[in-house]
Parts: C-alpha cells; sequence; structure tokens
C-alpha cells in the first residue's frame, strides 16, 4: 500500500474513534449531569435502568426517537430541520484540530493522534464556534414564536460578546507560542511549562468565557425556563430537541479539550518521560491521549459543578460582565503578557501584574466606593 | 409616629470589593456543593427500603386475639360509633358451646368489615374499644389495592394470627 494511502486510512481511524468518544461522552454527560445533580443535592439520582442507572442515555435515546416529531405549521419548516442538523454540525467539526496525542507508530505507519494539524488550528476553534450560534439562531428563528426568538437573539449577542474577551485571551497564548497551530501550542507546554502558570488570568477570563459560550448556567439565558419558556427549543421535540440538548454537551467536552490543550499542556503528563523510556513512545503517547481525554472530563464536571452551584445571572448584568468586566481584564492581560516576553520574567511578570491588578481595584475602591454603614 | 421601638432601621450601603468581585462568593459556593457531592444521600429507596415509621403510627387494623388465642371482640359496635367514616360494619353472634377457646365472651362478631376506601385512619376505633380488640398496627400499611372487590376487609384480613402476633413497647 501506498505511505499517503496508509496515512489517509489512519487520519480516517482516529477521525472515527474521535467522533465516537465525543458522541460516548456526550451520551454519558447527560447521566452524568444528573448523578452529579444528584449527589451534589444528596440524592441518589438516576439508579432505575440497569447497575447504578448505567443504561440511562439508552433508555432517553429510545425515549426521544419514540416521540412524536413535530413541525408547527406556521414554522420555516426547511429551517426548522436546518437549526438542529447545524448545532450538531459545528459541535463535531470542531474537535478535528485538536491534538489528542503525540506521534505514534503503529503497523509502520507514523502519524499524529489529531485529525488535522493545520496551521491556523485555533482559528478554526474558533470560526466553527461563531458558526455554533446560527444553529441556535436558525432553529429560533424558524420557529415563528416569540419565546424561541427571543431566546435565539439572546444566544447570539452573548456569543458575539463573550468571543471577543476569549480571542483576546488566547492573543496572550499566541504570543508565547507565536503560531495558530494548536499541536505547536501544545509541544510548547511540554515537559510542565504549562500556560497555566504563566496565564492564571487568561484561563480563568476563558473559562467563563467558555460558559457563555456553550450556553451553561450561569449564562444560559438562551433557555432560560422562566422567562422564555424553553428558550430557542420551545417548538422544538422529540430527536431535533435531543440534538440541540446533544450539541450542548459535545461543546462541553470539546471546550474542555481545548482548555486542557491552551493551558493544561494538552497531552503532557507527569512523568512522561519515564514512561516513554519504560515502555516506548507510541505506549506513552497513547496514555498521553487518555491524559487529554481525562483533563476534558474534568472541565465537564467543573462545568456541572458550577451548574449546580450558581444561580442564572441577569441578561444586563451578563453583558455587564463581558464588555466591562472581561474584556478590560483581557487587554491588561494581553498588556501584562507582552512585558513578560520583554523582560524575559513571564512568571514573575505574571504575578506582578496580578498583584499590581488586586492593588489597583483596592485603591480605586477606597477612593471611589461609599463604604457600608456598620 | 413610633410604635414600638423594635424596628430596626436597615440601610445597606455599596457592596464592598469582594462582594462586588463574585469570586469569593462562587468559591465558598462551590466548597459547599463539593461538600454535599461527598455527602451520604438521604433518599430512602422506598419499595425496597422501608423506613420504621414510628411506635404511634395508625396502619393496618388488627382484632386481638387474647393469650388464648379467643377473639376479644364482643361485637359490641362503639367502634362503629365512633367511626366518623362510617367505615365499620358488624353482624352480632352468640357463642355456642364448645367455642370458648375462639371467644372470650359470649357475643362475638359473626361479620366484622371495615372499607378501606372510607377508613381515614383516625385510630377512634382504637380509642372507642373497651376490650382492647381493635388496634391500628405501626409496623405495617394497607397495601394499595387494584380492584373493587378487594376494598372491603373482613374477619380473614383483619383477625390476629396465632403464628405472628402484633405486639407494641410495654405488651406483654
Amino acid at each position: 500500500m501506498e505511505p499517503t494511502n496508509t496515512l489517509f486510512m489512519a487520519k480516517a481511524v482516529i477521525i472515527l474513534v474521535v467522533f465516537a468518544i465525543t458522541l460516548g461522552v456526550a451520551a454519558y454527560s447527560t447521566y452524568f449531569e444528573r448523578k452529579i445533580a444528584a449527589f451534589m443535592q444528596d440524592r441518589v439520582g438516576p439508579d432505575r435502568a440497569g447497575p447504578f442507572g448505567i443504561l440511562q442515555p439508552l433508555a432517553d435515546a429510545v425515549k426521544m426517537f419514540m416521540k412524536e416529531d413535530f413541525i408547527p405549521s406556521h414554522a420555516n419548516k426547511w429551517l426548522f430541520i436546518m437549526g438542529p442538523c447545524l448545532s450538531m454540525l459545528t459541535a463535531l467539526m470542531t474537535s478535528a484540530v485538536i491534538p489528542f496525542g503525540d506521534t505514534v507508530t503503529v503497523a509502520g505507519v507514523t502519524f499524529d493522534l489529531q485529525g488535522i494539524d493545520v496551521n491556523i488550528g485555533i482559528l478554526w476553534v474558533f470560526g466553527i464556534v461563531s458558526l455554533g450560534v446560527y444553529g441556535i439562531l436558525i432553529g429560533g428563528w424558524a420557529s415563528n414564536n416569540k419565546y424561541a426568538l427571543l431566546g435565539g437573539i439572546r444566544a447570539a449577542s452573548q456569543n458575539i460578546s463573550y468571543e471577543l474577551a476569549m480571542g483576546l485571551s488566547i492573543i496572550a497564548i499566541l504570543m508565547f507560542s507565536g503560531s495558530l497551530s494548536t499541536k505547536t501550542i501544545v509541544e510548547a507546554q511540554q515537559n510542565g511549562h504549562w500556560n497555566i502558570f504563566y496565564q492564571p488570568l487568561g484561563f480563568i477570563i476563558f473559562i467563563v468565557c467558555a460558559f457563555a459560550e456553550c450556553n451553561r448556567t450561569p449564562f444560559d439565558l438562551p433557555e432560560c425556563e422562566t422567562e422564555l419558556i424553553g428558550g430557542y427549543h420551545t417548538e422544538y421535540s422529540s430527536m431535533k430537541l435531543g440534538f440541540y440538548l446533544f450539541a450542548e454537551y459535545i461543546n462541553m467536552f470539546i471546550s474542555g479539550a481545548v482548555m486542557a490543550t491552551l493551558f493544561f499542556g494538552g497531552y503532557d503528563y507527569p512523568g512522561y518521560e519515564f514512561v516513554a523510556n519504560k515502555l516506548g513512545e507510541t505506549p506513552a503517547a497513547f496514555i498521553g491521549a487518555g491524559a487529554l481525554i481525562g483533563k476534558a472530563l474534568f472541565f465537564v464536571f467543573v462545568f456541572m459543578w458550577v451548574r449546580w452551584t450558581l444561580p442564572r445571572f441577569r441578561y444586563d448584568q451578563l453583558m455587564n460582565l463581558g464588555w466591562t468586566g472581561l474584556i478590560p481584564l483581557s487587554i491588561y492581560n494581553v498588556l501584562v503578557t507582552g512585558i513578560g516576553i520583554l523582560s524575559g520574567q513571564p512568571i514573575i511578570a505574571g504575578i506582578a501584574g496580578f498583584v499590581l491588578l488586586i492593588l489597583g481595584l483596592i485603591i480605586y475602591d477606597q477612593l471611589t466606593v461609599k463604604k457600608k454603614i456598620a | 409616629m413610633k410604635l414600638t421601638n423594635r424596628t430596626k432601621v436597615l440601610e445597606q450601603g455599596e457592596m464592598t470589593l469582594a462582594e462586588r468581585l463574585y469570586f469569593p462568593a462562587i468559591v465558598g459556593g462551590m466548597a459547599t456543593t463539593l461538600k454535599h457531592f461527598f455527602q451520604k444521600p438521604v433518599t430512602i429507596k422506598y419499595p425496597e427500603q422501608q423506613r420504621y415509621l414510628g411506635p404511634i403510627y395508625r396502619g393496618h387494623h388488627i382484632l386481638k386475639r387474647d393469650e388464648n388465642g379467643a377473639e376479644r371482640c364482643t361485637a359490641c359496635g362503639l367502634c362503629a360509633v365512633a367511626c366518623p367514616a362510617e367505615a365499620i360494619s358488624m353482624v352480632a353472634g352468640e357463642r355456642k358451646a364448645g367455642e370458648e377457646n375462639m371467644y372470650r365472651e359470649e357475643k362475638y362478631a359473626q361479620v366484622y368489615e371495615i372499607n378501606m376506601l372510607r377508613c381515614i385512619f383516625c385510630g377512634l376505633c382504637e380509642e372507642a374499644c373497651p376490650k382492647q380488640a381493635i388496634y391500628l398496627r405501626h409496623d405495617k400499611i394497607v397495601p394499595a389495592f387494584l380492584e373493587r372487590d378487594e376494598v372491603i376487609y373482613g374477619k380473614d384480613k383483619l383477625v390476629e394470627k396465632m403464628d405472628q402476633r402484633y405486639l407494641r413497647d410495654g405488651w406483654k
């Protein structure tokens, strides 16, 4: 077989495996969401379908497929069908550029555990995530229902607002790596030089924006039941609704993987050298892929943990936080990172910048804000 | 005009910096939820697991026998009179010779029926009974019924079985 052909086959297998892992994780996220919610409220959660309820996602899928698939007569039929399809498509496309592992050699073929290593990697993620809002917006608009439309509008404006701060927080990372390729970013973080140590502020900004981009609590205003019935999916039923919910869980997993890639060293893990010496490069790389998935799953847990802790924001609070809080903060972060790179002491500059920010806030607070009357 | 001295004027100033930053509150809240995450669930999985309902719970009715196995009920009808839901009905009979080990007194209930759809488990029959014959068990509930003809409980379901006697704390 020609080398290019085997490489193509290897990539196809990787894409299939990534696809399967993503879908499996998303299916089981629905189960773990309910379990974690239950544990945090001192309950048991679903435990009837199979041992510990592990067959619950199957039962849910059967339920979703069996329900009536209703399309309202006043809805725009093709756009109504396109909405969930687009959501699902964009959610699944993002994982293509995530480097799941280092170079491996299987059956004489050497390849990277990554769908595609493009030099615009992180831009690809951003492009697809921006497209993702169309799924929600089209679904909300095509329903021809004012609640759905309001949900769609909220999703669009929220995603646009938070994409700015998210992009700015990534610029600081790009200044370190000097490349947009996710592979290069991960390689720059090997051996414990994880970006989280250089960019704690950037990470906080990024994770807050990730919550907003995934429409998760405390920023789940597009599907806010108390105000909008069901939000953008008010008119959806059956598996179309299922696709919307599924896309949300896929987005959570992928954004966890992106966070691990950008801030937590990707497939790097402590003791990589030791394992590589003992077992060889290929098993070490596969363990690295496991480490990346583990990190992503940890972030999925954080997403759920936050969901069952924090109440929902009000819409003006959401916009206020995005535009007057996170965007200036991320610009400040870029500035501090630039000074750190120029002075050659990125960690010290980062800590100094953080201390300076807190000091500045305290001084500003002392000067301007009236104190509480004791 | 001030009516009492108990009024307290609350004045809320601006929030402090720590409050406006949200972060301390978010971290505190997440610590709380994580603490609960590792706590034991309080759920009782009902049909499999049952909770002790207490010594005075009013459940399934029982017509007691005395220590020799003779029925205590004399069909005086006070329980039926006391019953606010009119759930109890009975037919009295006279004890024949040779039945002394079956019924304690000369008069007994030939038929004793409780309509479980009417019963409100108030326990007034238990209070009215002068012979300590009827009790509401604390350890057993009346099961759900699916058919109309299961609703009226006769003596076959109500009279105490000698091999599984019902005892409460303090009884012999």
